[in-house]
């Protein structure tokens, strides 16, 4: 039996953190496939959005106020991002491109180093945080709350694409470009759209995990390369499987942890990276294209 | 052709004769940390700017080299010429190994793969207690001796490094222009291309990656040598990015871009370390990545050959028909 509550233990705390990865990784593959930018600042705008809600429910505002103002900063930090260091490279290779993310990344966790210093910070839970057990493992409701709004992210972001006019806008532009330039539709709108919306849904996920986690100004580069991994294993250009992606690796990771070792559970994350794009680049879900990277 | 050689041996003089005018020790120190960084970038440069491919995981094998020295010579008592090799060695088998699935992917999932690796190298230097001292560092490295001379202090350890460097970029330089850095040239330029006349793609990519990987390696165990103390924080993904910002701003498509940029890196962040925090007295940390970002974007976006091209440029010297760096071909994105 106590194998068993161990198991749903550590099955919760896979899905919880999955559901973070699952959110950035829905911003890379969406940032990937409307302007072909792999873009490392994506764990970044996690680490913007939980220390800005965390000043801004530290100035008195309350916490939804202090949630929703701090991740409308980041879509504009996003928007403004994308205006001053993606649109004048966009013809570049994709090593040059990579690189300037690398950039941003750079100036986004040293500026945050000037703003709130080194030490890190805690935002107070959505709600009480009794406890709740379930089979007798003890699951806190910060978690619950984490998996819930992710789910409910990535419905939406499924509605936005499906049903929405821009939604279906941006979505032409990731099958096709140039008919989407045709029949009207701007990429380089698009691109600022899909962009400023992965920068969101990255805070989102910021603010999400800071009650459980804390946050600091170097959490970004950590989340951000887990959710490459779950983009990966989804295939990098199909969102709903880079969403399975992330809680199979939440999972994978947080029973690394519990039976084997916390230090080696980044290990073995990127030998799945490394096995992935050795055997399957087209992601798990993938049916045989013959279409190679 | 005797201007290039005419250009090399006044770089050895200069380096020759550096200590014997300044004898600051800081100023040593700071050369010494330069050279490291552009025996790393030599290599780092012939891959990226020779071969056009992109690595996020240089780091590793810096700590690899400095690792197998470490254990090699401290543990067991190697002379540590021989850990050096030693070190060298299982560098250039793994990277061979690594290699050929690796550079079998093209643009983001050769960064995505290079930078896994990083991480798992990294992962191991933490983890392995039993044989790198995890967390806590390894102390006690052996400095290097011949016969009875000791490298241990700086005017000597800095002829010791600019040594290997002068003879890596002498090595580098005859490569560029033999038959192989032909080759490589060509498939940076297009590799169907090269394919199609009979050049082994993959042969030449992991020849230089395994070069790359040898020269990573020796300047990580002169690095362990030299400050007797290593943890695996001084190797995480963070200086692989770092030893890209250097070949990025010295320029990728010359030799000698490894050397300034090496040195605009280490000098900058010098530089920085002493004024910020006059100006920001609350900042701590990695502050200075502030400036390196910053760099590294506005570098790619004007200056996207580095600084040795924008000196050919100003001196008239550079010519359209050679090399250019892959950051400087357009239309590579979507």
């Amino acid at each position: 039996m106590e194998v068993f509550s161990q198991f749903i233990q550590l099955f919760f705390s896979g899905l919880t953190i999955g559901s973070i990865y699952a959110l950035i990784a829905i911003g890379f593959v969406v940032t990937y496939n409307v302007t072909g930018v792999l873009n490392f600042a994506q764990g970044e705008f996690a680490m913007l959005g939980a220390l800005t809600a965390i000043s801004l429910s530290g100035a008195g505002l309350s916490l939804w106020a202090a949630i929703s103002l701090a991740i409308a900063i980041v879509v504009l930090i996003g928007a403004l991002f994308e205006k001053t260091a993606i649109y004048p490279a966009r013809h570049s290779s994709a090593a040059t491109l990579i690189i300037i993310t690398i950039g941003v990344s750079f100036v986004f966790r040293g500026l945050a180093i000037f703003i709130w210093g080194t030490q890190p910070q805690s935002l107070r839970p959505f709600t009480s945080n009794h406890p709740i057990t379930i089979f007798q493992a003890v699951l806190l409701p910060q978690n619950l709350w984490a998996i819930a709004i992710s789910l409910v992210g990535v419905f939406s972001m499924g509605y936005f694409f499906n049903k929405t006019y821009i939604g279906k806008a941006v979505s032409a532009c990731v099958v096709n470009q140039f008919a989407a330039r045709l029949m009207g539709i701007h990429p380089e709108k698009m691109s600022l759209i899909a962009i400023s919306i992965s920068a969101g849904l990255g805070a989102l996920a910021g603010i999400v995990i800071a009650p459980i986690s804390g946050a600091s100004y170097n959490m970004g580069m950590m989340l951000g390369m887990k959710a490459f991994v779950a983009a990966v294993i989804g295939g990098l250009t199909n969102a709903p499987a880079a969403v399975v992606g992330a809680f199979l690796l939440g999972i994978l990771e947080s029973f690394a942890e519990g039976f084997w070792s916390a230090g080696l559970k980044d290990a073995i994350s990127f030998a799945l990276l490394l096995m992935m794009l050795f055997v399957k680049p087209n992601g798990l879900f993938a049916k045989a294209t013959g279409k190679r990277v | 052709m005797h201007e290039r050689r005419l250009g090399t041996w006044l770089f050895a003089l200069g380096i020759l004769l550096f200590p014997l005018i300044v004898h600051s020790n800081y100023l040593l120190s700071i050369l010494i940390m330069i050279g490291f960084y552009s025996l790393v970038c030599n290599g780092l440069t012939m891959l990226m700017g020779y071969a056009g491919q992109i690595s996020l995981g240089h780091a590793a094998f810096y700590g690899i080299g400095a690792y197998t020295t470490a254990y090699l010579s401290a543990t067991h008592g190697w002379s540590p010429w021989l850990s050096i090799i030693a070190g060298a060695i299982i560098s250039a088998f793994i990277a061979f190994i690594v290699g050929i699935p690796t550079f079998k992917l093209k643009g983001h999932y050769l960064a995505l793969a290079t930078l896994g690796f990083g991480v798992i190298v990294y992962t191991c230097f933490k983890e392995f207690t039993s044989i790198t001292g995890g967390m806590n560092g390894f102390f006690g490295i052996p400095s290097i001796k011949l016969f009875a001379w000791e490298f241990s202090n700086d005017a000597r350890f800095y002829y010791l490094i600019w040594i290997v460097v002068f003879l890596s970029l002498l090595f580098s330089q005859n490569i560029i222009h033999s038959r192989v850095g032909r080759a490589l040239r060509s498939i940076e330029g297009s590799e169907a291309a090269s394919d199609a006349v009979g050049i082994d793609i993959m042969r030449y990519k992991l020849q230089v990656f395994v070069y790359s990987a040898i020269c990573a390696s020796i300047a990580g165990s002169l690095y362990a040598h030299y400050v007797t103390f290593i943890n695996p924080q001084a190797f995480d993904a963070m200086l692989s990015i770092y030893f890209l910002i250097m070949v990025i701003t010295g320029g990728a498509s010359s030799i000698w871009g490894a050397v300034i940029g090496s040195s605009v890196f280490v000098l900058l962040s010098e530089l920085l370390k002493e004024v910020v925090p006059l100006v920001f007295s609350n900042a701590g940390g990695e502050f200075e990545i502030v400036f390196f970002g910053v760099l590294l974007v506005v570098m790619l976006i004007y200056m996207p050959n580095g600084l040795t091209a924008a000196w050919k440029k100003i001196t008239g010297k550079w010519r359209t028909s050679t090399t250019l760096s892959p950051a400087a071909k357009g239309g590579g994105g979507r």
